[in-house]
């Protein structure tokens, strides 16, 4: 026997929460008689179930207490990689973090990722971040005519490179470098994670060409192991490892 | 095909420029001086401070007697230029990460050179041309072969 479609929906049984958010707002046009780029901390108040997420939060206060909230996402499940920010001091994905896992005790704290020019609220210019990654070459570079059907490959030769196809640019290890925040001219390990995925598949010819621009000033060599970006990636890759190989590719010549 | 961008023919080797950039060395020599200086100042604080009657045993007659010792005197040396080299080299990333402002960067860029040749040549003069016997001193501040003199 089905229940009937009219049966209610108790929601009730599952306890909610009073989260207090703090965000860390910029106001690029000075509204409310505030100065134009005025950036200041804000407290909000929301009723939350322990599973919802901080995009649930979020949209809560953006829908039902302040429309001029501002802040990326597309996918909210951790697809797209829109909607990076710092969140209790660590970089994540607001649609992957439960309040559950967070101290909802405490004021949850909410900022834009660092180390890139905030636009608005949580939104900041991804461009920087964007040319570092096309300078590496993310596409695949061949020689020769272009084979009538797909270009194959061992598991074996697909494994090594694995790791790095899982990047969505969220920018979250970007941006939790101290070399990015500090150094305005390292690429960052995005764009090393982005190389990667290209010099170590088999099917691709540029590898050098890649390495040559990661060998040079504000390339690998920047980096200096502090693992930040291994921990802030949400997708687990592990970016560190994937630079160390890199570097070793670049010292024995040798992919 | 048609319409595509014209792309130059794949890079095939390493080549001499890649091999060459002074980043990759000084990324090398950080860790190859690192390793290095692991085990000389391993050496250098057992020899003084725990080998024989441990930190009581330093005076000016057992630093003297050290260094009237080629052995010591090369081991020192290394030591201080290795640890010299090093130290300037991270100092050196760290003013490329923090001085934005070029002539802050060049001020203190030059400040670290200067800093480290002065103190390499400092102490490489201190390590050979120290002398263990001054004339006219306590005999029993000394070490034991200034006796024989
Ligand atoms: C026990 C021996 C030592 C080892 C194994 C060691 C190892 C290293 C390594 C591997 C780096 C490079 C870090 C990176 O770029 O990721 C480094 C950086 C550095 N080292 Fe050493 N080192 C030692 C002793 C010293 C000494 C005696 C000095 C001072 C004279 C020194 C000063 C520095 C500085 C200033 C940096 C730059 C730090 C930075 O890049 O943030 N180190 N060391
Ligand atoms: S490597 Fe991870 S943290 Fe970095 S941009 Fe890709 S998905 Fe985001
Ligand atoms: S909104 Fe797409 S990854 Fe979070």
């Amino acid at each position: 026997m089905t229940a009937p479609a009219d049966a209610p929906v108790t929601t009730d049984a599952i306890p909610t929460m009073t989260v207090t958010l703090k965000i860390l707002r910029f106001d690029p046009d000075g509204l409310d008689g505030r100065e134009p780029g005025t950036e200041y901390w804000e407290e909000f108040q929301i009723e939350a179930h322990a599973t919802d997420r901080v995009l649930d939060a979020l949209h809560m206060i953006k829908w039902e207490q302040d429309g001029t909230l501002a802040f990326r996402r597309s996918c909210a499940h951790g697809v797209c990689g829109s909607d990076a920010m710092r969140i209790n001091a660590r970089n994540r994905l607001a649609c992957k973090t439960l309040l559950k896992d967070l101290n909802p005790a405490k004021p949850i704290m909410v900022e834009p990722i660092k180390g890139l020019p905030v636009e608005k609220d949580l939104i900041v210019d991804m461009e920087p971040f964007f040319a570092s990654y096309r300078e590496i070459m993310p596409f695949l570079m061949t020689s020769g005519p272009t084979p009538e059907r797909e270009r194959l490959q061992s598991p074996e030769d697909r494994e090594r490179y694995d790791d790095t196809t899982k990047c969505i640019l969220c920018a979250a290890c970007t941006t939790s470098c101290p070399v990015f925040w500090t150094d305005g001219q390292y690429f960052g390990p995005q764009a090393i994670v982005g190389a990667h995925r290209f010099i170590f598949d088999s099917r691709d010819e540029g590898e050098w060409d890649r390495l040559e621009i990661l060998n040079d000033k504000a390339g690998v060599w920047k980096c200096r192991t502090a693992f930040n970006c291994t921990e802030a990636c949400p997708r687990g890759i592990e970016v560190t490892k994937a630079i160390s190989e890199v570097k070793h590719a670049l010292n024995t010549g040798e992919i | 095909m048609t319409g595509a961008p014209e792309l130059k023919a794949p890079k095939k080797a390493v080549s001499h420029s890649t091999l060459g950039r002074a980043q990759r060395w000084s990324w090398i020599f950080q860790r190859v001086s690192g390793v290095l200086l692991i085990g000389l100042i391993a050496v250098h604080l057992t020899v003084n401070l725990v080998m024989g009657d441990g930190i009581n045993q330093i005076d000016f007659a057992f630093v003297a007697g050290k260094l009237a010792n080629p052995f010591w005197q090369w081991f020192d040396f290394t030591m201080l230029v290795l640890a010299m080299i090093h130290g300037a080299n991270g100092m050196r990333m760290i003013i490329n990460d923090y001085a934005q402002t070029p002539w802050i960067a060049a001020t203190l860029h030059w400040a670290l050179r200067i800093s480290t040749v002065v103190i390499v040549i400092l102490g490489t003069l201190v390590l050979f041309t120290f002398d263990p016997c001054p004339a006219g001193s306590d005999p029993s501040l000394l070490p034991s072969f200034c006796e024989d003199i």
